[in-house]
C-alpha cells in the first residue's frame, strides 16, 4: 500500500519534471519552429540564477526560483532573439546549427565565470511520511506548480489577446502583418516567454539536480523527443507525451534500473511515432493547441 | 561544348575532376608529406569524411534528415571490433562492418519509411534509436555481455582492436601508411560511386522525391522503396567509415552513439553546404581541424571560441561554404556560369 502510494507520487513527479522541462520548448519549437538546441543551456542559466541568488545574494529561494530565474533568462532570451535568432525565422534547419553555436557559447561563458564545478542548492521545506517512506515536500509542491503553470499557459494562449495574436502570427505571419500586427515584436515576446518558462524550469529543477555548466546536455534529447512526439498541438501534445513518457520511465526505473527507464522512454517514443507519424496530436486531440 | 557527353562549360564537371585529382594526389603523397602523428589524424579525417559523404548523400540528395547517422558509424565500428576479436583475420570483419550497418539501416528504414514518417518525426526516431544504442552499450560493462570471445566492455569501450590485415593473412597487419591508403581509396571510391549514382536514373528519382515527394509518387515511383534504398546505401557507407575510424586508434567506446556526435554530423553537412557531396567533406574536415586547433590554445575555454565561431559563421555564410563559393564564383567568373543545371537547390526542399 505504502509502496503503491510512493510509486504514484514518483510517477506524478516524473511526469511533472518532464513536462516542466518541456514547457519552454513547446513554445519555442512547437509554436515558433525554432529548433532550440540551446534549450538545455537556458535551463542551466535558470539554475545558475537560482544558485547565485540564494547562495551569494541570500535572497529567498522561492523568489529566486519563481521570479528572478524566469526574468533573467527571459531577458537573455530577448537579447539573443534580437541579436541572433531573428535572422533565422522560417529556416528551421538553420536554427539547429545557429542554436548549437549558441549553446556552446553559453556553456563557455558560464564556465569562464563560475568554473567547471558542481554547484547546487538544497531543496526548501522538509519531508513527510508515506507509511515507512520519506517523501520530500518540495517534490509535491513541484507537481502543483507544474499543474498551475500549464493551466496558466493554456489560459494565456486561449483567453488573452496576446495569446490570440501570438497563435495567429505563428500560423500566418504575412496575414498577421497585413492586419497591422508587428510580427517582429510578437516573435520577440513569444521567444522571451519561451525562454522565461525554460529559465523557470531550470530554477525549479535546480534543487533536485546538479548544477554544472554542461548540465543542459542531459535535457536536450529527452525534451525534443517529448515535444516532437507530442505533435503539432504543441502544449497539449507535450503534456500528453510527458504523461506517457514520465509514467513509463518512472515505472521502469522503479522496477529495474534508471538506465532501462531511459531506454524505455526512447522505445515508447519510437513505437508511438511509428503508429502516429504526425505525433500524438496529429491524430488525437487534433483541434488542441 | 561537350566532350564524351560531358559538358565542359559546367563548373560541376571541373569541380569533380579537380576533387578527383586532389584526392588521388593525396592518396599517393600523403605518407610522404605527413609525419606519423599527422598521418594518424588525417586517416581519422578521411574516415569522418566518408561519414560526412554518407550524410550528404541521404540528406542532400535523398532529402532524408537522419539524426542518427552516427548510429551506423558506431555499429560499423563495434561490428568490426567484435568480429575481428572473434575471427582474428580482418577480411570478413571488414565486410561485416559494411553489411551489418547496412542491414540495420534497411530494417530501420523499413520501419520508418513504410510507416510514412518524415520530417522532424523521422529525425527524432533516428535520434532515439541512436540514444538507445548509447544507453545499451554503456550498460554492457558486466562480464555477461560477451559476443563470442569479445567482451563489450560498457562505457570503457573496446581497446587494442586488431587492425586490418592483408586479406588471408591474419598476422600481416597493415602499417599506418597502408591504412591511410586504404581509407583514402575507400573515400575516392565512395565519392565517385555516389557521383555516378547521382547521375543515374536512381539518383535522379531520389532528387525528384526530395523536391516533391507527392509528385514523384503520383508519377508512379515507389517513394518508400526508393528512400529505403537511399537510406541503406548511406548506412552501409557510414558503417565503412566506422570500420576505418576504429583502425585509427584501435579503440571504440559508446560515445560514438552520443547526442553530440550525432549532431556534429548534421553540422558538418550544413556548414559545408547541403545538396553537394564535397561540401559535407569540407565541413567535416574544417570543423574537426578547428576543434583541434582551439583545443591547443590556452587563452580561454574551448566552448566559448568554438560556439562564437559557429554563430558568426551561420550569420555570415548562411547557405554553407560550397554554395556560397559557387555563388561568388558564378558572379565573378561568368564563363563558369552553369546553364541552370546545378543541383544546389536542395536546401529549401530538404527543410
Amino acid at each position: 500500500m505504502d509502496t503503491a502510494a510512493l510509486l504514484i507520487i514518483e510517477v506524478l513527479n516524473g511526469i511533472a519534471s518532464l513536462a516542466l522541462a518541456c514547457a519552454g520548448l513547446a513554445i519555442i519549437f512547437g509554436m515558433m519552429r525554432v529548433i532550440n538546441f540551446a534549450h538545455g543551456e537556458f535551463m542551466m542559466l535558470g539554475a545558475y540564477t537560482t544558485v547565485v541568488c540564494t547562495k551569494t545574494l541570500g535572497i529567498n529561494i522561492w523568489i529566486s526560483m519563481l521570479i528572478i530565474s524566469p526574468i533573467v533568462v527571459g531577458i537573455i532570451g530577448i537579447i539573443v532573439e534580437r541579436t541572433f535568432i531573428r535572422f533565422f525565422y522560417g529556416r528551421m534547419i538553420d536554427t539547429l546549427i545557429a542554436t548549437w553555436g549558441l549553446s556552446l557559447l553559453l556553456i563557455g561563458i558560464v564556465t569562464a565565470i563560475f568554473g567547471n564545478i558542481i554547484e547546487g542548492v538544497s531543496a526548501p521545506m522538509g519531508s513527510f511520511e508515506v507509511g515507512i517512506y520519506n517523501v520530500a515536500q518540495y517534490r509535491m509542491v513541484l507537481i502543483g506548480i507544474v499543474i498551475l503553470l500549464f493551466i496558466g499557459i493554456f489560459l494565456v494562449l486561449t483567453r488573452t489577446k496576446l495569446g490570440l495574436i501570438a497563435r495567429g502570427t505563428m500560423q500566418n505571419p504575412a496575414q498577421a502583418s497585413v492586419l497591422g500586427i508587428s510580427t517582429q515584436r510578437v516573435y520577440m515576446v513569444t521567444f522571451a516567454l519561451g525562454a522565461a518558462l525554460t529559465g523557470l524550469a531550470g530554477g525549479l529543477l535546480a534543487p533536485i539536480s546538479q548544477v554544472i555548466p554542461t548540465a543542459g546536455a542531459a535535457y536536450v534529447a529527452q525534451t525534443f523527443i517529448t515535444v516532437i512526439t507530442g505533435g503539432t498541438g504543441a502544449v497539449t501534445g507535450t503534456l500528453v507525451a510527458s504523461g506517457v513518457f514520465g509514467t513509463v520511465r518512472q515505472l521502469l526505473s522503479y522496477e529495474f534500473t534508471p538506465v532501462l527507464g531511459g531506454v524505455g522512454l526512447l522505445i515508447v517514443a519510437v513505437v508511438l511515432l511509428r503508429l502516429l507519424p504526425q505525433g500524438i496530436t496529429g491524430k488525437i486531440f487534433r483541434r488542441s493547441l | 561544348m561537350t566532350v564524351l557527353g560531358v559538358n565542359l562549360r559546367n563548373w560541376e564537371t571541373w569541380g569533380t575532376i579537380l576533387v578527383g585529382i586532389a584526392m588521388v594526389v593525396l592518396l599517393f603523397a600523403g605518407p610522404h608529406i605527413f609525419d606519423l602523428f599527422l598521418l594518424f589524424k588525417v586517416t581519422l579525417f578521411v574516415a569522418m569524411a566518408i561519414l560526412a559523404l554518407s550524410m550528404g548523400f541521404i540528406w542532400g540528395y535523398g532529402g532524408i534528415l537522419c539524426f542518427g547517422q552516427s548510429a551506423f558509424y558506431g555499429l560499423g565500428a563495434y561490428t568490426y571490433a567484435i568480429a575481428v576479436g572473434n575471427i582474428g583475420e580482418s577480411t570478413a570483419p571488414f565486410l561485416l562492418a559494411i553489411v551489418v550497418p547496412g542491414a540495420f539501416a534497411a530494417l530501420l528504414g523499413y520501419f520508418v519509411f513504410y510507416g510514412r514518417l518524415s520530417d522532424v518525426y523521422l529525425a527524432v526516431v533516428t535520434l532515439a534509436v541512436t540514444l538507445i544504442l548509447y544507453n545499451f552499450m554503456r550498460s554492457t560493462a558486466g562480464e555477461e555481455y560477451v559476443i563470442g570471445a569479445q567482451r563489450l566492455m560498457g562505457f570503457n569501450g573496446i581497446s587494442s582492436i586488431q587492425p586490418i590485415n592483408w586479406p588471408g593473412d591474419g598476422s600481416a597487419w597493415l602499417l599506418p601508411d597502408e591504412i591511410f591508403h586504404l581509407a583514402m581509396f575507400c573515400l575516392i571510391a565512395c565519392y565517385f560511386g555516389l557521383k555516378l549514382l547521382n547521375r543515374s536514373h536512381f539518383g535522379r528519382v531520389a532528387v525528384a522525391i526530395r523536391e516533391n515527394e507527392l509528385r514523384a509518387e503520383l508519377l508512379g515511383y515507389d517513394v518508400r522503396l526508393h528512400k529505403l534504398q537511399t537510406f541503406t546505401i548511406g548506412g552501409a557507407m557510414a558503417g565503412l567509415a566506422g570500420c576505418l575510424g576504429v583502425n585509427f586508434n584501435s579503440f571504440v567506446n559508446p560515445d560514438v552513439f552520443a547526442l553530440n556526435f550525432a549532431a556534429e554530423i548534421i553540422m558538418w553537412t550544413l556548414i559545408g553546404g547541403l545538396g553537394t557531396l564535397v561540401g559535407p567533406m569540407i565541413g567535416c574536415i574544417g570543423l574537426l581541424m578547428l576543434k583541434f586547433e582551439i583545443g591547443q590554445q590556452q587563452i580561454t575555454n574551448t566552448y566559448l571560441i568554438f560556439g562564437g565561431i559557429i554563430m558568426l559563421f551561420v550569420l555570415l555564410v548562411p547557405a554553407g561554404l560550397l554554395p556560397t563559393a559557387r555563388q561568388l564564383g558564378e558572379r565573378y567568373l561568368p564563363m563558369l556560369r552553369a546553364d541552370g543545371a546545378g543541383d544546389g537547390r536542395g536546401r529549401e526542399a530538404a527543410q
